[in-house]
């Protein structure tokens, strides 16, 4: 029905997110190491970009969320998982271990490829493949219940 | 603009690219979640991701091109451990259902106490890992 809608709106949400992503430096893992390493040489930059970020959608999802449907679909998708269980913290951590080694979070390292940085081409796929790899043990998991 | 007002800019915009996908589509920002849903794909749900992510990658890498010194490519830096690093971001990201922009961006947009725990878990470790690596490593 509108899926023509819903895909153009995820383009240019997207487009956004790309250009707010290399607009606040979030791409250049230097920059994101620096502000991780809050007990050696802090970089405080980017807690503008999560301040400016997590301040807006505080501001408006509230607005949203009011609407009884979104403007093109039928619902809103939002996860109703309240428990704040093992899987959440261990994969939460694990991820942060990640983050801290090289500097990449997802995002920044998708826009990487975009400029075929080589480093990119490092993170990606072993993202991928780690992604992957959740999936085959996770199913496994289920088969063994 | 100095880099405070960039990494303001670039965060109100990130803010406003969350809210634009609720909005029209009812979807979240998550990246990783993006990603994982592209890897497998459910049906009626694959069109919309792909073009977030053209989206995301085309007009973050056109903002690299383009503008002189925003991309400055680190030299050097182990290969090994961006594997190391790639392999636990992807595999922690879907176990713990979700990344910086998806706990972070939009999690705590609409104040779930659950991505509140997950970005206070990913930031201590991320924090623990980066003051390993520079300090004592």
């Amino acid at each position: 029905m509108s899926t023509s809608r819903i895909s153009l709106a995820a383009m240019v949400s997207g487009a956004l997110f790309g250009l707010g992503l290399a607009v606040s430096g979030m791409t250049d893992p230097q920059r994101i190491l620096g502000f991780l390493d809050v007990f050696g040489d802090f970089n405080p930059t980017l807690m503008f970009v999560l301040g400016g970020a997590v301040g807006t959608t505080m501001l408006l999802f509230r607005f949203v969320l009011r609407r009884p449907t979104p403007v093109f679909a039928e619902r809103f998708q939002i996860s109703d998982l309240r428990s704040i269980d093992r899987p959440l913290l261990a994969g939460a951590a694990l991820f942060g271990i990640g983050w801290g080694l090289a500097g990449y979070c997802p995002g920044p390292a998708l826009v990487g490829l975009g400029v075929l940085s080589p480093e990119a081409l490092w993170f990606v796929p072993a993202m991928v493949v780690g992604m992957l790899l959740h999936k085959l043990i996770s199913r496994r998991n289920v088969g063994a219940a | 603009m100095n880099s405070w007002m960039m990494a303001l800019a670039g965060g109100v915009l990130i803010g406003i690219a969350a809210t634009l996908l609720l909005w029209l589509t009812g979807r979240i920002a998550g990246i990783s979640g993006i990603v994982g849903g592209v890897l497998m794909p459910r049906s009626g749900e694959l069109a919309w991701r792909v073009a977030f992510l053209v989206g995301l990658i085309g007009a973050g890498a056109a903002y690299l091109w383009l503008v002189p010194g925003a991309y400055s490519p680190r030299q050097g830096f182990s290969p090994l451990l961006l594997v190391m690093a790639g392999v636990l971001v992807g595999f922690g990201t879907r176990m713990g259902n979700g990344c910086t922009s998806g706990h972070g961006v939009c999690g705590l947009g609409r104040l779930s106490m659950r991505s509140f725990a997950a970005v206070l878990t990913f930031m201590a470790t991320a924090i623990a890992t980066t003051y390993v690596v520079r300090h004592l490593a």
